[in-house]
């Protein structure tokens, strides 16, 4: 098994020929990529570089920047015992991603998450139903400005009981 | 609540002699109905989260709620009469909740188990239902995050003290 | 329902009832006596066999990322309790190694090893759970009251030093909330012979069971390739043959130092499942007594200002003291910015956290990269295909522990 420096080094020597700044961070190579890029790493990471495992996508909410969300993979290589991030930026008027589902199954699920917590969009995945919402929640909980504690109750409250009120 | 005891009172038989102390007795319906009641208790278990693990310590050899004839979980709402809420519940589950009460079937009783039932306890957010009794009647809270099993068995015999001196109507309203 | 849908219905399934005449389609869940957890599965079924189902959680969503992101990094702890409550320590521990990696702490010798045993032993009382309820679903309540009694031996135990039987609260960024208490390692040892005892007749009693057997075996089969492509991790990744656990290969606390086996299954059915967990306890109880022998006295918590509280002591009488607890408290510690994913093997698998830090005293995003929820988005694979009633095992060697799953 080579070191995790050399594996590093030859990710990131394959993956910064598409335009994109690649770096390790806490001992995980990140590399920051455009949106469309997206796709295209995660299948040299799958099929040429032994990144067998996709262990997780999520967003960052970024109010008062532009492009507001940073949408965040994780992978995983069984083989080199390593973990690569690959970030990249979408704005707030286009939320939209591709899905990994081709790639990986794993993705349908973690991407049905992302899409309700943040809006992102996945482009491919055609199933985001809500997942750890219901049917019929407005907004995305997960932004920075949903406030923590509008609820969207399904069953009204019993009489007495007034929305919002606590304690 | 009184720790006063409901002792039924049972006459010994007129005649001397004879050691047939329990002929016949007198009390009053209600009262009669509630100490059975009291002690057949059948808990529906409502279990969504992190109590659950106190509630099947509760219910297995350590402490025993077979002592408080309250042991056998009745899965189907229709067959019990105690609903357990074990954990949170969020307003996703919220419908759930609802419908399991309502397919229970009269006389029924609900015990919010540990603060998430009771009040939404640490999650006061967009999904958890800050109290179930937003929701439904509750008759016993038992606080704790989540309870120690020994609370639980105050909260079932304070729920037994409460049955016994509630009134029973056999024949309601609408029957 | 004749009323019309009085009460909503929080889920709609992938498929509709009817869209096949020679299928029926029955949900199951989210309050069904064999599933332990909150969990939906709309099941087809053609006779008694699954052909498509349609997992759905979501049920125990409280917002454990919004909870998060409102608190100071060191009140985020009991929110980790909670998330896998049948190993609240491991939790702990890797949310607090997280954010010591983001800040740069090293922690002492001695919190490196009891961090190491109190993992171990959390990873003890969670495979005994998950036992002993799959095994009450099969029917077999004796196994679960000896598994139920040996675990309440142990909750009484951690309860000793930690103060709550379940939900601990246990790490602190930079150490750990306090010491052993006198007699505690004793003790220790007394439950690890009684917990011989106890799994022994276990095995004793499903081990060669024909009913067991017939049940577990060749049921709910998950293929190497369907597990990798689909992220499992942990003991459901073991069970099919593959022997990768991170306490070997991305070496944290003090798993290097340790001597111990990787067990694997053949074929990635419940039975190896459940014998990959029993084997695992054994391991777990091997490397506890190492563990044992390793402590040595010394400090549990770092002398750094920026994360560990002063002394008490000195807090009342000192005003830099007084200042840097208030600090600490009402402000939280000051993380350095940047982001971080950390990972330790939990017991189901790969729990991963992925900070964000803004500088601030509270976390920018918290998330979670929870195990539970994974294996719920293969689940499918491993229901379709088989009887109805396999799936009550099935589900349960899978051990969906909610809080984890839906956060
Ligand atoms: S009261 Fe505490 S232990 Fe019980 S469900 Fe709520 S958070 Fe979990």
């Amino acid at each position: 098994m080579k070191s995790s420096a050399e594996v590093f080094d030859r990710i990131a020597s394959r993956l910064s020929d598409r335009e994109g700044e690649v770096a390790v961070s806490h001992g995980i190579l990140v590399a920051n990529l455009a949106p469309g890029g997206v796709l295209a790493a995660a299948r040299l990471l799958r099929d040429e570089l032994g990144f067998d495992v996709f262990l997780d996508v999520t967003a960052v909410d970024w109010p008062g920047q532009d492009p507001r969300f940073e949408v965040v993979w994780h992978f995983y290589s069984t083989s080199h015992k390593v973990r690569v991030r690959v970030k990249t930026r979408v704005p707030e008027s286009n939320p939209s991603v591709p899905s990994l589902t081709p790639l990986y199954g794993s993705a349908a699920f973690m991407e049905r998450e992302c899409h309700e917590m943040y809006g992102i969009g996945f482009e491919g995945n055609a199933d985001l139903r809500p997942l750890l919402l219901y049917e019929g929640f407005v907004g995305h909980p997960l932004r920075k400005d949903y406030p923590k504690e509008r609820e969207q109750p399904l069953v009204a409250y019993r009489p007495g009981f007034e929305l919002g009120e606590r304690g | 609540m009184s720790a006063e005891r409901r002792i039924i009172p049972i006459e010994p038989a007129g005649s001397p002699g004879k050691s047939a102390a329990f002929e016949y007795i007198s009390t009053r319906k209600d009262e009669l109905i509630g100490w059975a009641r009291k002690f057949s208790i059948f808990p529906y278990p409502f279990v969504t989260a992190c109590c659950a693990m106190e509630f099947m310590a509760v219910s297995s050899t350590p402490y025993d709620t077979d002592r408080f004839g309250a042991a056998l979980p009745r899965f189907s709402p229709r067959q019990s009469d105690l609903l357990m809420v074990v954990g949170t519940v969020t307003h996703k589950q919220a419908p759930i909740l609802l419908k399991v009460w309502e397919q229970m079937c009269e006389p029924k009783w609900v015990m919010a188990f540990g603060v998430c039932a009771t009040s939404g306890g640490f999650y006061q957010n967009y999904a958890a239902v800050p109290g179930i009794d937003r929701i439904l009647p509750v008759d016993v809270y038992i606080p704790g995050c989540p309870p120690r099993p020994e609370m639980v068995i105050d909260g079932i015999m304070q729920l037994q003290d409460k049955i016994a001196r509630q009134k029973h109507v056999i024949v309601t309203k609408d029957f | 329902m004749a009323a019309g849908p009085r009460i909503a219905n929080p889920v709609r399934s992938a498929f509709a009832p009817g869209e096949r005449d020679d299928t029926v389609v029955v949900s199951i869940g989210p309050s069904h006596p064999a599933t332990h957890g909150t969990i939906q599965i709309f099941a087809e079924l053609s006779g008694e066999r699954v052909i498509r189902a349609d997992v759905h959680c979501g049920y125990l969503h409280r917002g454990f990322e919004k909870e998060c992101e409102a608190h100071t990094w060191h009140n985020c702890i009991p929110y980790m309790d909670r998330l896998n409550y049948c190993s609240p320590l491991i939790n702990d521990f890797a949310y607090c190694d997280a954010v010591e990696r983001l800040m740069g702490v090293e922690i002492t010798r001695r919190a490196v090893v009891l961090r190491t045993l109190l993992s171990e032993y959390s990873r003890l009382c969670d495979h005994i759970t998950c036992i002993a309820a799959s095994l009450m679903e099969l029917g077999a309540m004796t196994a679960f009251l000896y598994m139920v009694m040996i675990r309440d031996y142990m909750y009484e135990h951690i309860a000793a030093l930690t103060g709550a039987r379940v939900t601990h609260s246990y790490g602190r960024i930079g150490g750990l909330a306090r010491d052993l208490p006198p007699g505690w390692l004793e003790r220790l040892e007394e439950i690890l012979v009684q917990y011989d005892d106890f799994v022994g007749r276990v095995h004793g009693l499903v081990d060669r069971n024909r009913i067991f057997i017939d049940r577990m075996r060749d049921v709910g089969v998950l293929s190497q390739a369907d597990a990798l492509s689909y992220g499992y991790t942990g003991p459901m990744l073991r069970s099919t043959g593959l022997a990768l656990d991170l306490r070997k290969d991305t070496p944290y606390l003090a798993y290097p130092e340790l001597d111990f086996e990787v067990p694997v299954g053949i074929k990635g059915d419940n039975y190896d499942r459940y014998y990959v967990r029993m084997r695992e306890m054994d391991e777990s109880v091997h490397m506890i007594r190492q563990c044992v022998e390793m402590l040595e006295p010394g400090p549990i918590n770092v002398d750094d200002r920026r994360c560990s509280f002063p002394e008490k002591p000195l807090v009342y009488g000192e005003i830099e003291s007084l200042i840097n607890h208030f600090k600490l408290v009402m402000e939280g510690p000051k993380v350095p910015a940047g982001e971080i994913y950390v990972a330790h093997e939990g017991a189901n698998g790969e729990l991963g956290f992925y900070l964000v830090s803004t500088g601030e005293g509270t976390p920018y995003k918290v998330h979670c990269r929870a195990p539970s929820f994974v294996h719920m988005g293969g689940a499918h694979k491993m229901l379709e295909g088989y009887q109805l009633a396999d799936l009550v095992p099935t589900f349960g060697s899978i051990n969906m522990i909610g809080g984890e799953c839906d956060r």
